[in-house]
């Protein structure tokens, strides 16, 4: 039995029956949710329920690891993305990864930005450092580097690092963009930036992130899931889970008495 | 009965700190005694002759090692050009596809035994494959066995050094779309290029100074010779014959040779020290 969300609009992802395998391990058990078209969609639970193994799967992030492996359907515009005919190469340029530590490559700002783009497009000279130029500004983070690309992506602070990996991730034109925690290693004025960066980006893109901060969820997301051991507990409008939750173990999660 | 306690424990770290800074003592003073004899007796055989004349016939005054000299540095110069991209590559393989294949784990067993393999076996090896079969001592021969040592060392710290990048990294770069062989090249190689630059020139350190596998190999040569296929000069063996012989400006000379390979190596080990302090495996 599986909670739905009153009928998600114009679902970009759907996660049909989808079950995960650590080797023996099951992480994710008949997961059922949709990701809804440039909305922003929130995983909570507690630690180990399965939320970052849920947006892995979006990207078959397993794949680089033996042994873990998932059962089910993930339709990407109608496309099951889990078939192995699936290009995972293209598959992951159209849906982007942001993850918990901000991971620049040991590179100029500018190449952390081209090199992503170069892997598919060739683009002139003046059209990348035109794209670049996009990208990092809407990362919102332009302004901050712009008299300095030519230096090492490393020499950034860590909230600058990890608006470098979100320009880097745009910088590509993916679809959907996955959050997984981005802000639990940020301080917390670097964190209210990457959340009004996330609110902005929602105009043109399907967003999906997992958190471990409530409130953050509460403040940035359309939809929530609130996932447990491995199951997807309850999955609706944030404002529902939020404020009248439908099961009891998600509003104990949410108002702190478990969790 | 906490006081008593706490000096005893006060007593017992003064004793531990003692017995290490003692047995750090022993070896720096075995460390300096072998700098000084060498640099006392050494430092001043190196004059203008010794490189630039080559070694001296038995009996005949002065001479020096430029024929020894330019033999190692061709020896070495192969070497280092054949087993760095060799070396790399493998240990890329091993760091980034091979981790959990049995193949991966054949190629690292092997790379540990032949790090531990004692040189003149080595030696003895490419004296079996690539002397006797030929009946001729070379130049190639001395490279080959050089090699032999050289790469399981480049090998085993590019591993070493690309296990250190955070799987984060490499996940970050798969999340683009990067092919496989993309990410090793230009993520993950990149991040640790100081560490890898650094075990090259460790392995080059390792390799100036060996004489057990040259001395099946590429023998030596007591005139000036740059054909790596006929046998050819070189500091350690020319040290080793030299050491031996009773002729006092040959003792000299292979005092001078040791005082040089010596400076060499501890050149090379200050250098990638400080040049990569920072970045060597750091990020």
């Amino acid at each position: 039995m599986n909670p739905t969300a009153d009928a998600v609009e114009a679902p970009v992802v759907r996660v049909k029956n989808l079950n995960f395998f650590y080797g023996k391990f099951q992480g994710l058990k008949n997961v059922n949710l949709d990701l809804a078209q440039r909305q922003v969609t929130a995983f909570i639970g507690p630690s180990g329920c399965g939320k970052s193994t849920l947006l892995r799967t979006f990207n078959r992030m397993y794949d680089l690891y033996p042994g873990q492996r998932a059962e089910g359907e993930i339709l990407f515009n109608g496309q099951n993305i889990l078939a192995p005919s699936q290009d995972v190469n293209l598959l992951r340029a159209r849906i982007g990864m942001v993850f918990q530590k901000p991971t620049p490559f040991p590179m100029t700002i500018y190449e952390n930005v081209a090199f992503g783009v170069r892997l598919y497009e060739s683009l002139s000279r003046a059209a990348m450092d035109e794209r670049v130029q996009w990208a990092l500004q809407r990362a919102a983070l332009w302004d901050e580097v712009k008299d300095k690309l030519g230096q090492s992506g490393l020499s950034l602070s860590g909230g600058q690092q990890q608006r470098l990996c979100i320009a880097r991730m745009v910088a590509v034109r993916p679809e959907v963009l996955l959050f997984d925690e981005p802000t639990s290693a940020l301080d917390p004025i670097s964190t209210a930036k990457i959340e009004e960066l996330i609110a902005e980006l929602k105009a043109d893109y399907t967003i999906g992130i997992v958190t471990h901060n409530m409130q953050q969820a509460a403040r940035i997301s359309d939809f929530t899931a609130y996932m447990y051991l491995g199951e997807l507990i309850e999955f609706g409008r944030t404002e529902e889970i939020f404020i009248k939750p439908k099961k009891r173990a998600t509003e104990d999660y949410i108002t702190g008495r478990f969790g | 009965m906490t006081t008593a306690l706490y000096r005893r424990r006060r007593w017992v770290n003064r004793v531990g700190l003692g017995l290490s800074a003692a047995s750090m003592a022993v070896g720096l003073a075995a460390l300096a005694w072998i700098l000084w004899t060498l640099f006392a007796s050494g430092l001043s055989a190196l004059s203008w002759e010794f490189f630039t004349a080559s070694t001296p016939a038995p009996g005949s005054e002065g001479g020096g090692l430029a024929n020894a000299i330019v033999g190692s540095l061709m020896m070495v110069g192969v070497t280092t050009l054949v087993s760095t991209p060799i070396g790399i590559l493998a240990g890329i393989h091993l760091a980034e596809f091979g981790r959990h294949s049995k193949f991966g784990a054949v190629t690292r067993f092997v790379t540990d035994v032949m790090l531990s393999a004692p040189s003149i076996v080595i030696g003895l090896f490419v004296y079996a494959v690539a002397v006797a079969t030929v009946r001729q001592f070379s130049g190639w021969a001395g490279s080959l066995a050089l090699c032999l040592i050289a790469i399981p060392v480049v090998v085993r710290t590019t591993e070493n050094m690309l296990n250190l990048v955070p799987g984060s990294l490499r996940e970050a770069a798969f999340a683009l779309g990067m092919p496989r062989w993309r990410v090793s090249l230009s993520v993950t190689l990149r991040a640790v290029r100081g560490g890898v630059v650094t075990g090259v020139l460790l392995a080059v350190a390792r390799i100036v100074g060996e004489t057990a596998p040259l001395l099946f190999t590429a023998l030596s040569n007591q005139f000036f010779s740059t054909d790596m296929a006929r046998p050819m000069a070189n500091l350690p063996v020319v040290i080793y014959q030299f050491a031996m012989s009773p002729y006092e400006n040959w003792q000299k000379l292979a005092w001078g040779g040791a005082a040089l390979i010596a400076l060499v190596v501890l050149a090379i080990n200050v250098v990638t020290r400080v040049a990569f302090r920072d970045r060597a495996g750091a990020r």
